[in-house]
């Protein structure tokens, strides 16, 4: 280092000079999260959904089990009656213990009708462990959100 | 560490496995004579999830978003590996343009690795103002992934034969504006550190390992090619099509802590060249090769390594011929470059062992399994 660069500083005010250029609010990046909602990818892998068709507001689930099996937590447990009239599986109970999920999304592309969906919701926070695992009820209208005051 | 009774001016400490500059939970007992470091030994497996065996028990598919989860700043690069070694086990390959897709994330992926190490290594030595420039920048390459595949750490990007998912609209814009974005930055960190004399003086002549020590202890990665051999895997066994791309492999001589920094730095230059080629020039067609739907590979074992930020990735994997791998084994670069810790860190100071742990990139998930 020449003698002087080292009497002036002047390697420290060239960082200072970086931190200084960053000061400018035009850069800031922060995000304001809660006040704002992040934006959130069409694809991220969030809570679960369980799809009902919009038209007749059924299931759009044929209880194939296939989520299931895919699943390498081995987490979901499809509840499902043959139906004798119409000879087909009727799914009664849908269990998916987000607590064990790691959502990598495997269940997702197993699914051969669409019916389990990750979505965008990601506050999965909740104050119990029970409350972690989502009945049928909770995955088809989805988790409450939380509502923040400010 | 030698003889149990210490000397009357020596001293034994334990650091970690709770503290902060460990990166994780390692716990090293060092023993000192005053400031001096007479020898450390690491105490690891605080973070053992056993990985290794619960690949006997999931199905090849199965296993996959495992691997992210050992070294989760570099899941990406993992779950290349991991795919690697089972398409050789089913003698498959990735078509061209997975095989471009899987280049463009996993040096993103590099990036966005050497900018967590670059930052909390700072933050060790004392700089912290580096941390958030870093974290802003590796920011991007967060979102590009979370708008790939829906994920941001644990990414489970690819899958056996290709990737699952199609590149989403804009996605080489949004990757070539990050490499117009991110090349300046690497200049302004320099700025910030590599002229900056508390910076030099810190890192000079601390924890140095030279070529033949680092051979010795197996050391790979930006440790090695800081001591001046120029082994990269990327050039030395391509993989996944990086003989395509022209590329530099940055060594230097010394093998002291600030060369290790200076070859970080180049690293992610040359990975922005690579980014850059790569989405020049992504082929057309399909995403996914012909691969069974259920994955049952022949009796056999297949070992293959790929470069990742920390170094050489190695897995080893053994069929039955069933669903499920025999044995799975994994070569992890931190838990191999951890090893030469001792050797770095004997006869320096205290306050330079931290420094000392910075330097060898750890990730304490990967270390355990
Ligand atoms: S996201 Fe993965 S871990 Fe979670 S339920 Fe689906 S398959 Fe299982
Ligand atoms: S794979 Fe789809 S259709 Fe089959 S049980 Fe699961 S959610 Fe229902």
């Amino acid at each position: 280092m020449s003698l002087f660069r080292k009497i002036f500083l002047v390697d420290l005010l060239q960082g200072l000079r970086v931190t200084f250029r960053t000061q400018n609010p035009k850069n800031i990046v922060t995000e304001q999260y809660p006040q704002q909602r992040p934006m959130i990818a069409e694809r991220y892998r969030g809570a679960p959904r369980l799809n009902i068709n919009p038209e007749n507001g059924q299931t759009l689930c044929i209880a194939c089990d296939l989520c299931s099996l895919a699943c390498p937590e081995n987490l979901i447990v499809v509840g499902w009656e043959r139906n004798p009239e119409t000879k087909r599986k009727d799914l009664i109970t849908f269990t998916y213990d987000t607590s064990r999920c790691m959502f990598c999304g495997l269940c997702e592309d197993a699914c051969p009708v669409d019916a389990l969906e990750l979505t965008q919701d990601f506050e999965l926070a909740s104050y119990s462990r029970e409350g972690a695992i989502f009945d049928r009820q909770t995955l088809e209208e989805g988790i409450r959100p939380t509502k923040y005051r400010f | 560490m030698s003889g149990t009774f210490l000397d009357s001016t020596e001293l034994v400490l334990n650091m970690g496995p709770q503290h902060p500059s460990t990166h994780g939970v390692l716990r090293v007992i060092v023993k000192l004579d005053g400031e001096r470091v007479l020898g450390t030994e690491c105490v690891i497996g605080y973070l053992h999830r056993g990985v290794e065996k619960i690949a006997e028990n999931r199905t090849y598919t199965m296993f996959a978003p495992y691997v992210d989860r050992m070294d989760y700043v570099a899941a990406v690069s993992n779950g290349l590996g991991y795919c690697l070694a089972v398409e050789k086990l089913l003698n498959a390959e990735a078509t061209p343009r997975a095989q471009a897709v899987r280049v463009i994330l996993t040096e993103l992926n590099r990036i966005g690795s050497h900018l967590l190490w670059l930052g909390t290594h700072a933050l060790d030595i004392g700089a912290i103002t580096p941390l958030f420039y870093c974290m802003r920048e590796r920011e991007y390459t967060l979102n590009i992934f979370e708008k790939y595949c829906g994920a941001r750490l644990t990414t489970h990007a690819f899958r056996i034969g290709g990737l699952q998912y199609e590149t989403y609209e804009g996605f080489e814009k949004e990757v070539l504006d990050f490499c117009d974005l991110f090349e300046p930055k690497v200049d302004e960190y320099e700025e910030l550190l590599t002229g900056n004399r508390i910076w030099v003086e810190r890192l000079t002549n601390v924890g140095i390992l030279n070529a033949d020590d680092c051979k010795a202890y197996g050391v790979t990665g930006p440790m090695l090619r800081a001591a001046g051999v120029k082994w990269d895997i990327r050039k030395a066994m391509p993989y996944s099509g990086y003989e395509k791309y022209d590329f530099e492999v940055p060594t230097r001589e010394n093998g002291d802590t600030f060369d290790r920094y200076m070859v970080r730095m180049a690293e992610m230059r040359q990975s922005v060249r690579i980014v850059r080629q790569a989405v020049a020039d992504i082929p057309a067609g399909p995403i996914m090769a012909k691969v069974p739907k259920i994955i049952k590979p022949p009796v056999g074992e297949s070992y293959v390594s790929i470069e990742a930020p920390k170094g050489e990735l190695g897995y080893y994997i053994v069929s039955d011929g069933s669903t499920q791998p025999y044995r799975c084994r994994v070569r992890p670069p931190s838990f191999v470059n951890l090893q030469a810790l001792d050797k770095m860190a004997r006869g320096s100071l205290v306050a330079d062992l931290v420094a000392i742990i910075g330097t060898t990139d750890i990730v304490l998930g990967e270390v355990d399994r």
